[in-house]
C-alpha cells in the first residue's frame, strides 16, 4: 500500500471515533436500607435494586463522547447473578449499544482484585468479537461496597494508564484523550493515550432518560451471557477462594443514644441557651 | 518477582501524602494515620514507618518523625513534584519488593484512592477501602473495620494469607497526635526515580474552582452545614452566615445537593466528604445513614431541626428542636457580637 492511500484511510477512519466498554454494577439502592430494630439486622426485602449511580454516570459520559462522534460504540458489562440483565437493560436504553453479562456461581464470594481479574479476562474475551475498546469506563465507586478499587485494578491487570474522579471526557483525537478530573482543591485537565481505563465522579449534569422507544428496543434485546467456559479463568485468582480479603464478621453500628436536647419557649431563647451551653464548654 | 510476597519485616508503614509546592510539607491524612499506626506496630513487634514521596519533602520527613514514625524511607525527585498513578505505583511497589513490610497504611484521599487499588493490584494483595477501626487479631493480622452498604452495616475485613496486608482510612476519620519536635528516627533515602518519559498521563492544566470559594471540609476545623430543611438555595444564607461567622466551611446533605441547591464540593457524607471537625452544625438535615456516616466522627455535634423525633438527634451532643431560619440568625449575631 503506497504512503498516500494509508493516509487517506487514517483520515476516512473518521476523527476520533471510540470503541468504549462500560463497567456496571447493579446494587440495592443503600438510600431505601432500613434496620429492623428488634433483630438489629438489615431488611433487604423491598429495597430496589438500581443501576450503581456512579455507572450511570460513567455510561453518561461514554454516550456525551458518542454524541459528539456518532461512529463510536458502547458495550455494556456487568458480573452478577442473571438478575443483574434488568440493569443492563436499562443500560441500553440510556446510551449502551449492545450488553453482556459476565456470570458464573465460580465467580461468586469474589473480593476487588479477583473481580477485576476476571473482569479483564473477560474484556480480553469480548475484544475478540468485539474490537479493542479504546476506553474502558467504571463508576468511581459502588454504593453498596464503596471501595472504589475495581476499575483502578482492572487498569492495573491491562497494564492502561487511568483516570479516576473524572469528570467530563474530551475525545477530541486519535489515540488519545484528554479527561477533566476532580482533585482535592479544584480540577486537572490531563492527556492520555487509548486505551485507558476511566473511573468518573458525579458530574455537574444529569444522566439522558430512556424514552418509550429505546425502552422497548431494550426489553428486546438479548444479553449474552460470560461465563468460565466461555473463557479463560484461573480459579485461583477468582472467587472467594482466589480473594486476598475474607470477611471476618459483619454487624450493625452501634446507635448513640443523644444528647441534650434544647426547646425553650421561643427560637430566640432556644439559640441562646445553646449559645451559653457551647461558649460555657469553650466550643465555640 | 512472585506473588503474593512474604513479609521481610514485621513494619507497619504509612503512606505520607505530601503538598506540591506548599514546602514539601505532609498533607494530614498521612499523619493522622501515624497515630492508629504506632498501636498496630507495636501490636506487630514492628516498626513505624512513614513512606514519604515528593519532589523537595524535608519538610513532610520532619513532621512524620515529630507525629512518630521510628523510621522513615524518602524517595525525594523531581518525577514526584506533581502526583501520577505511574509513577507513584512503580515507587511504591519498588519499596515494597525491596522491604515488604507486614501492613501498609494510605489515607483515602482523592490520591490514595487512586493509588491504593493500583498497588495492591500489581503485587496482588488485599486492599480494605475507607476503614474507620483498626485492631489487630489473634493471629496478628490486622482486622480492618469499614462500612458497607452506605453506613447501614459494619464489615470487619481480614487478609491473612497475602503481605503486605493493605487498608485506607479517610482523612479526619483518626486524629493526629501532639507534634514533638525531639524526636529522631532513622531516615532511609532511596534514590529510585521512575522514568519522567515513562508517564502516560500528561497534566495540561490545572484548573482552580473559580466560581466556588474554596471547600476544605477534610481539615475545616468547624463545618456547618445545611439539609433539605434550607428549602432552597437561598435557605443556604444563614447556614453561610454562622459558618462564616465561626471561621468555619459550609457543608451540605446529599438531599440539598442533589437539588442543585449548592454545588457537590460540599457534600458531607457516603458519596462525598467525611469529616472529622471540633464542631459540626447540622441544620435542617434529618440524619440519613450516608450522612451519619461522614460526619459521625465530629468531636461536637449541633444540631438544629424543627422535628425532633429527626435521626440526626440521635447522633447530636446538642440539639435544638426549632426553626432553623430563627435560629442561626440568633446565634450568628451571639458570635459576631462576642468574638471580642
Amino acid at each position: 500500500m503506497s504512503r498516500d492511500i494509508k493516509i487517506i484511510l487514517l483520515n476516512n477512519r473518521g476523527k476520533s471515533e471510540m470503541n468504549m466498554l462500560v463497567c456496571i454494577k447493579q446494587v440495592p439502592d443503600t438510600t431505601e436500607i432500613k434496620i429492623n430494630p428488634e433483630t438489629n439486622t438489615l431488611i433487604r426485602d423491598g429495597v430496589p435494586s438500581i443501576v450503581n449511580p456512579f455507572d450511570a454516570y460513567a455510561l453518561e459520559c461514554a454516550a456525551r463522547v458518542k454524541d459528539k462522534n456518532p461512529d463510536s460504540k458502547i458495550v455494556v458489562i456487568s458480573m452478577g447473578p442473571e438478575q443483574a440483565k434488568v440493569a443492563l437493560k436499562e443500560c441500553l436504553s440510556v446510551g449502551g449499544d449492545k450488553a453482556f453479562l459476565v456470570t458464573d456461581r465460580k465467580f461468586g464470594g469474589s473480593d476487588t482484585l479477583a473481580t477485576s481479574y476476571i473482569l479483564s479476562q473477560a474484556i480480553a474475551k469480548l475484544e475478540e468479537t468485539e474490537g479493542k475498546f479504546d476506553l474502558i469506563f467504571c463508576g468511581k465507586q459502588a454504593i453498596d461496597g464503596d471501595t472504589a478499587q475495581v476499575g483502578p485494578e482492572i487498569a492495573e491487570q491491562k497494564d492502561y494508564p487511568q483516570v479516576t474522579y473524572a469528570f467530563e471526557v474530551f475525545a477530541e483525537e486519535e489515540g488519545k484523550v484528554k479527561v477533566k478530573k476532580e482533585v482535592e482543591d479544584g480540577f486537572e485537565m490531563l492527556e492520555l493515550p487509548t486505551p485507558a481505563v476511566i473511573t468518573v465522579t458525579k458530574p455537574d449534569y444529569e444522566p439522558r432518560y430512556a424514552t418509550i422507544k429505546t425502552k422497548m428496543a431494550a426489553n428486546k434485546a438479548k444479553i449474552d451471557n460470560l461465563t468460565s467456559e466461555d473463557f479463560e479463568v484461573d480459579a485461583t485468582q477468582a472467587g472467594l477462594k482466589g480473594s486476598p480479603t475474607k470477611v471476618k464478621k459483619t454487624f450493625t453500628p452501634p446507635v448513640k443514644s443523644g444528647g441534650i436536647v434544647i426547646k425553650e419557649e421561643t427560637n430566640e431563647d432556644s439559640a441562646k441557651k445553646l449559645y451559653e451551653m457551647l461558649a460555657d464548654k469553650n466550643i465555640i | 518477582m512472585g506473588f503474593p510476597l512474604e513479609a521481610k519485616t514485621k513494619d507497619l508503614w504509612v503512606f505520607i501524602e505530601t503538598q506540591n509546592g506548599k514546602d514539601g510539607a505532609a498533607r494530614n491524612v498521612g499523619l493522622e494515620l501515624l497515630n492508629p499506626g504506632r498501636r498496630l506496630a507495636d501490636g506487630q513487634g514492628g516498626k513505624l514507618v512513614a513512606v514519604v514521596i515528593g519532589d523537595g519533602c524535608d519538610e513532610a520527613v520532619k513532621e512524620s518523625v515529630a507525629y512518630g514514625a521510628d523510621k522513615v524511607i524518602v524517595l525525594d525527585a523531581p518525577v514526584y513534584n506533581h502526583y501520577t498513578t505511574e509513577a507513584y505505583t512503580a515507587a511504591f511497589v519498588h519499596l515494597i519488593e525491596k522491604d515488604c513490610p507486614t501492613s501498609i497504611l494510605m489515607g483515602a484521599s482523592n490520591l490514595g484512592r487512586d493509588l491504593g487499588p493500583r498497588v495492591a493490584a500489581r503485587v496482588r494483595t488485599g486492599l480494605t477501602a475507607d476503614c474507620t477501626a483498626l485492631d489487630l487479631d489473634d493471629s496478628g493480622n490486622v482486622a480492618w473495620t469499614r462500612p458497607a452498604f452506605g453506613g447501614n452495616l459494619m464489615a470487619t475485613i481480614l487478609c491473612p494469607d497475602h503481605r503486605p496486608q493493605i487498608g485506607t482510612c479517610r482523612p479526619g476519620v483518626f486524629k493526629k497526635t501532639e507534634a514533638d519536635e525531639s524526636r529522631t528516627a532513622e531516615i532511609v533515602k532511596d534514590d529510585y526515580a521512575f522514568p519522567a518519559e515513562d508517564v502516560r498521563v500528561k497534566l495540561l492544566e490545572v484548573i482552580t474552582d473559580e466560581a466556588a470559594e474554596k471547600v476544605d471540609l477534610e481539615g475545616a476545623e468547624i463545618i456547618v452545614s445545611g439539609g433539605r430543611g434550607v428549602g432552597g438555595p437561598e435557605g443556604f444564607e444563614p447556614v453561610r452566615a454562622l459558618a462564616n461567622a465561626l471561621g468555619g466551611v459550609t457543608g451540605a446533605s446529599r438531599a440539598s445537593v442533589d437539588a442543585g441547591w449548592i454545588p457537590h464540593a460540599h457534600q458531607v457524607g457516603q458519596t462525598g466528604k467525611t469529616v472529622g471537625p471540633k464542631l459540626y452544625v447540622a441544620c435542617g438535615i434529618s440524619g440519613a445513614i450516608q450522612h451519619l456516616a461522614g460526619m459521625s466522627g465530629s468531636d461536637t455535634i449541633v444540631c438544629v431541626n424543627k422535628d425532633a423525633d429527626a435521626p440526626i438527634f440521635n447522633v447530636a451532643d446538642f440539639g435544638v428542636v426549632g426553626n432553623l431560619f430563627e435560629v442561626l440568625p440568633v446565634l450568628t449575631e451571639l458570635v459576631n457580637k462576642n468574638k471580642g
